[in-house]
């Protein structure tokens, strides 16, 4: 069923991110080894998986942080972080949404404008406004949540035609999640933008995310839309099957393949 | 890019420059009346004909100012290096902000290679402003002191160099360490490191040196002298004394005197067993030589008549070879 799936979304041409064998390797483990994904474009989707499945690895492969050491991987048609212009084209927040300590959230919208040359300033200085974040304070001084929001900020606002998001919400509060969560489906309701999000909470997915990549020890699992998942799972052979809920297939799915 | 690396240097530049506004109010304020005092000193010792002992009281003008200014010369370079270079890409890779900024529409080629220009040429900069006050400030006591070596690594185009090496040397240090304050370590004791080399161990052999030889004067050689950093290096990578006499330095203007040995006629060094053999028991004695030298600690007349004799026949068949490096050449 996996494979079939995989198959499927394979044949669609529009896909803003294809690995293919990709692997990487630090000094003697690989993180990442073998990895063939493609995410299908206009969606938002779940990247799930235990902590050290490679999400993290997969994610900066895909932003040009890393380079592969094995296999190739291909962003919106092009090799990652090749030139400006591909990069112009990729919105990423880092794990833990590092921002300049000692600049302000002025200086934060400042830096985009001058080098990103894509850079909506409307759509910035809203969404600050929106938060409700005091521009002249320093990044430093902002909570977890307003960090969070304002890495997110810089990234939608260089217009990216995909926006990748690495476990982006796990070190929030649940109220500062779920605001975070919000400001994505908004970002996905206005403009023309894939998202590509990681994360190892299954709610999370329900709440934004319409198809869902589970990644487990650099393998991909099963990878399909939320409603084909529900679908096919609830009309299963298997004696509780029949009341499955999204996290009882994701989970199911990691540890039953990780330990076979 | 460049406008978020200047952003970024934003304190450091400020704190640059505060210190470069101090030291030039601290240079305007004594240098007009350093130049005034060297002009007056100039003129009235010009008519008798000699000016070496005028100038040698026009030397203890401002002492504590120019010692200032010269460890402040030596100071900058190795702060830069360790306060902007290690910390310039070490703390985006320690804070981990260097994903936000390589995911900005900026390759990291750029990113880095602007990163390196802009601070590097600001390092340059303050340096050359640094070096151009406190070369300004002392050419009077330069002219005076007639030692154009002594003061090579504090003035003029030197520091911008020493500047452009410890930056380059602290940025590569962060990048390979990529922990700021381990970088900054490494990169304070690498560029002392460098520089001692560089000064006592590569400069004094680039060029090989001018020789004269004078006779041991009995007048102004005496036993033991201070010992500073600078002798304990230049023992560390050239020939230290072969024994415990200690001839003055020769006057030659503007010379780098590298070394002063006292040798025979078959150019073998003077050692401690051919004193003793020669005059027993003065080693072990009071120290001091000449009393009128300054430097040498003063003692009682017949101390140094003991020594007087001891240097004369010693002189018979020993003299001073001194190794330099003549004006000319500077």
């Amino acid at each position: 069923m996996t494979n079939r799936l995989v198959q499927l979304v394979t044949m669609t041409n529009d896909m803003v991110l294809t690995a293919n064998g990709l692997g990487k390797r630090y000094r003697r483990r690989w993180a990442l080894s073998d990895c063939t994904v493609a995410v299908p474009a206009g969606r938002v989707v779940g990247l799930v998986g235990p902590n050290g499945a490679g999400k993290t690895t997969l994610m900066r492969l895909a932003v040009g942080l890393i380079t592969p050491d094995a296999g190739d991987v291909k962003v919106l048609g092009g090799t990652p972080a090749a030139d400006p212009a591909q990069i112009a084209r990729v919105g990423f927040v880092a794990q833990h949404t590092p921002t300049y300590a000692n600049l302000s959230v002025n200086d934060h919208l400042r830096l985009g404008a001058w080098l990103n040359p894509r850079w909506d300033r409307d759509l910035a200085e809203r969404r600050i406004a929106q938060l409700g974040l005091d521009r002249r304070s320093r990044a430093g001084q902002l909570s977890g949540g307003q960090r969070a929001q304002l890495a997110l900020t810089m990234a939608i606002a260089k217009r990216p035609e995909l926006l990748i998001l690495d476990e982006p919400v796990a070190s929030l509060d649940p109220l500062a999640r779920r605001e975070f969560l919000d400001g994505i489906s908004e970002v996905v309701a206005e403009g023309d933008v894939s998202v590509v999000l990681s994360t190892h909470l299954v709610g999370d997915l329900e709440r934004v995310c319409d198809y869902v990549i589970v990644l487990a020890a650099s393998r991909i699992r099963i990878a399909g839309t939320i409603d084909d998942l529900l679908a096919i799972h609830q009309h299963g052979t298997g004696p509780r099957d029949g009341a499955r809920s999204l996290e009882d297939i994701v989970l199911g799915c990691m540890g039953t393949e990780v330990a076979s | 890019m460049i406008r978020l690396s200047l952003r970024q240097f934003r304190v450091p530049a400020i704190a640059a420059l505060a210190s470069l506004i101090a030291v030039a109010v601290l240079a305007a304020l004594s240098g007009p009346d350093l130049a005034h005092a060297y002009a007056k000193a100039i003129t009235a010792c010009r008519p008798t004909g000699d000016c070496t002992s005028a100038m040698q009281a026009f030397l203890r003008n401002d002492t504590a100012l120019r010692r200032t200014f010269d460890t402040l010369m030596g100071v900058v370079p190795g702060l830069i290096g360790v306060f902007w270079g290690a910390p310039l890409i070490a703390r985006e890779t320690e804070s981990g902000t260097f994903p936000l900024v390589w995911t900005q529409s900026i390759t990291r080629t750029r990113w880095l290679l602007i990163k390196l220009a802009t601070i590097g040429v600001a390092s340059m900069l303050v340096a050359a402003i640094m070096s151009l006050i406190v070369t300004w400030w002392a050419h009077p006591l330069d002219r005076a002191g007639a030692a154009a070596y002594a003061t090579f690594g504090q003035r003029d185009l030197v520091p911008i160099g020493d500047a452009a090496f410890a930056f380059v040397l602290g940025a590569t240090a962060g990048l390979l360490i990529r922990r700021t304050v381990p970088a900054m370590a490494v990169t304070l004791f690498a560029f002392i490191a460098v520089r001692v080399t560089t000064t006592f161990g590569i400069r004094p052999r680039i060029f090989s040196p001018a020789h004269q030889v004078l006779a041991l004067d009995p007048d102004s050689t005496g036993f033991g002298s201070a010992v500073s950093l600078s002798s304990v290096f230049n023992s560390l990578f050239n020939r230290g004394k072969s024994s415990a006499l200690d001839p003055v330095t020769p006057t030659i203007p503007n010379a780098w005197i590298q070394s002063i040995r006292v040798v025979d006629g078959g150019g073998h060094d003077l050692t401690n067993t051919v004193i003793n053999a020669t005059c027993p028991g003065v080693i072990n004695g009071p120290r001091g030589g000449a009393p009128a030298i300054d430097g040498h600690l003063p003692v009682p007349q017949d101390t140094a008549d003991v020594v007087h004799n001891c240097v004369a026949k010693i002189g018979a068949t020993y003299h001073e070879l001194v190794t330099y490096q003549p004006a000319n050449r500077y």
